[in-house]
């Protein structure tokens, strides 16, 4: 196996420990958030989209790249903007609530 | 490019690298109310310059492509999040969700078609591509079950486990063989067997299951984007792998973690849930006694009026009738009268944990009059009044007996009150489909109607009898 694979295989060990840590103990209030949030972070598909479409030759191959662009971009905006609706709910009820 | 940055790879892994911390601490800041916002922020700008960088990679082509995939794609899922209800949330992230997994799948297919002879790019991208597929294949069923464009009851093919096992088993084997064979053909019925894989998945969980199901394609569809992440990584151009790594196992883990919390809250395990068929069978025996009593709206005012507190216990009625800016006004008029309201939220009303919360909080309802299930149980035995606004299964006393499908299911004991007036649509079943022992019982009424126009009548009969 390339010295690069092993590198990304230590990585991941490392991220997948940080992201059980990072949910631990999060209230139950906040799992709809957090799983709206997660489903932008992993958008960063788009990029390995962008990649697959640049080196892309073939017709076919292009064909695909973009339907991957679409879906990528489908996946960074939307988990943007779902995320960011729900949790601006958040916001103006501590408004309402008085100073904190 | 500058001293700093010598040559283009350098600066576009410092992003990367800078990137990749703000996901992380994003989402530790979106596991606490206070700093949530900020957190959703630090991962969008994260984002952006990240797909901004990727551009300067060395040796792409195809411009024109990518940002008109970009602009495309890019503007549909903006507008429409934007245009969407709040009450439809659910299914937005299943859908959107669904597209990453989908992005995942093809990625993984350009790279299959371009690297078939590099084995380990090949058996990864394998790897990727049966998970992708998986999740944008389930994510689109439960899309479909929550938007109600299709039956949401579990649907039940017999000796469906093992044809389900058939379809993963040989859909996979044909990966295997394309990439033996180093033969592309075999990848059409490679990518068309998972997604029948996914579909068949997804029928037979129950739409009341569906949150949990949700997370864990999200989890699916990160543990897919790390997968073609090393991919990439054995490729020539490998920096942007190492941020798919990163980013997708970091969600693959949360979104796992969660996944088994949110199965843990309704008190069953993540396999009873995805093998379990729940809610299809019905129960046999034990049925229920009694008949369901209603209530006019006058008369339900006047109870709650005089109580002594009213604890209000919402679910998914509400949420589809959007009725909690009446609900909000109910509350005010009954504190104004000198009657105590307090909101009941189980973890699992509605279609996603914290979906009560969020639209109260829309409504303008402080966090202090919201009690938890396990703060406000207690509570019920010295309360006046329940009012429970279209909330089904998580008041479903069924919970507690024996042999019922619910049994075991943690859930708010409002039939403990001493008057618990439902408002309901009509005499239909809950989400998951079981007759509610609730509502036959002696201190249960029934006001039928729709949520908002139910609350309105009573916010009606409240003022004129002030």
């Amino acid at each position: 196996m390339a010295a690069d694979l092993w590198t990304a295989l230590f990585i991941a060990i490392l991220a997948a420990f940080t992201g059980y840590e990072v949910i631990g103990r999060v209230p139950v209030l906040l799992h709809t958030p957090l799983m709206s949030g997660s489903n932008f972070i992993h958008g960063i598909v788009l990029v390995g989209a962008i990649v697959a479409l640049g080196i892309a030759q073939t017709p076919l191959e292009q064909a695909i790249g973009l339907v991957a662009v679409v879906m990528g971009a489908m996946n960074v905006t939307g988990g943007y903007v779902v995320t960011e609706r729900i949790l601006a709910m958040f916001d103006r009820s501590k408004r309402k609530g008085g100073p904190s | 490019m500058t001293a700093l940055f010598p040559d283009q790879g350098d600066l576009i892994n410092a992003v990367y690298v800078v990137a990749v911390l703000a996901f992380i601490l994003g989402l530790k800041a979106m596991s606490s109310p206070e700093t949530a916002r900020r957190g959703i922020a630090y991962a969008g700008a994260a984002m952006l310059v990240a797909v901004a960088v990727t551009f300067l990679s060395p040796g792409l082509s195809n411009f024109a492509l990518i940002a008109l995939g970009i602009l495309v794609g890019g503007g549909i899922g903006w507008y429409w999040a934007r245009v969407v209800q709040m009450t439809a949330m659910p299914q937005m992230v299943a859908v959107f969700n669904g597209m990453g997994g989908g992005a995942a799948a093809a990625i993984a297919a350009v790279e299959l078609l371009s690297a078939i002879g590099n084995s380990a790019t090949a058996a990864l991208s394998v790897a990727g591509a049966v998970i992708g597929s998986i999740s944008i294949a389930g994510s689109v069923i439960a899309f479909l079950k929550l938007q109600g464009w299709m039956r949401q009851k579990a649907i039940v093919i017999p000796g469906r486990q093992v044809i389900n096992t058939a379809v993963l088993v040989v859909g996979a084997g044909f990966g295997v063989f394309a990439v033996v064979r180093g033969a592309t053909v075999w990848l059409l019925p490679f990518f068309l067997l998972l997604l029948v894989y996914g579909v068949l998945l997804t029928l037979p969980i129950g739409g009341a299951d569906m949150p949990v199901v949700i997370s864990l394609f999200n989890a699916l569809t990160g543990i897919a984007v790390a997968l073609d992440g090393f991919a990439l990584v054995n490729g020539p151009l490998g920096d942007a792998g190492y941020a798919m790594v990163i980013a997708g196992t970091l969600v693959g883990a949360a979104g796992s973690l969660l996944t088994l919390l949110m199965s843990k809250a309704m008190n069953r395990s993540l396999g009873n849930v995805l093998f379990g068929a729940f809610g299809a069978t019905e129960e046999d025996g034990a049925a229920v006694q009694g008949t369901m009593k209603p209530i006019e709206a006058d008369d339900a005012a006047v109870l709650m009026a005089y109580a002594n507190q009213v604890v209000v216990a919402p679910g998914y009625g509400m949420a589809v009738a959007q009725a909690q800016q009446k609900v909000k006004e109910l509350a005010d008029l009954l504190e104004a009268k000198g009657v105590p309201v307090k909101f009941a939220i189980h973890p699992v009303a509605g279609r996603m944990p914290g979906h009560m919360n969020v639209l109260l909080a829309e409504a303008g309802i402080g966090y202090d009059k919201l009690f938890d299930r396990d703060e406000i149980n207690p509570e019920f035995a010295t309360t006046d009044v329940v009012l429970v606004i279209g909330a089904n299964d998580v008041v479903n006393p069924a919970a507690r007996r024996p042999g019922s499908p619910l049994y075991g299911m943690p859930i708010l004991d409002v039939d403990r009150a001493k008057n618990v007036i439902v408002i309901k649509r009509g005499q239909g079943k809950g989400f998951a489909g079981i007759e509610n022992d609730l509502f036959y019982k002696e201190n249960c009424r029934m006001l039928y109607g729709d949520a908002q126009q139910a609350v309105g009548k009573l916010v009606t009969a409240l003022k004129r009898s002030a």
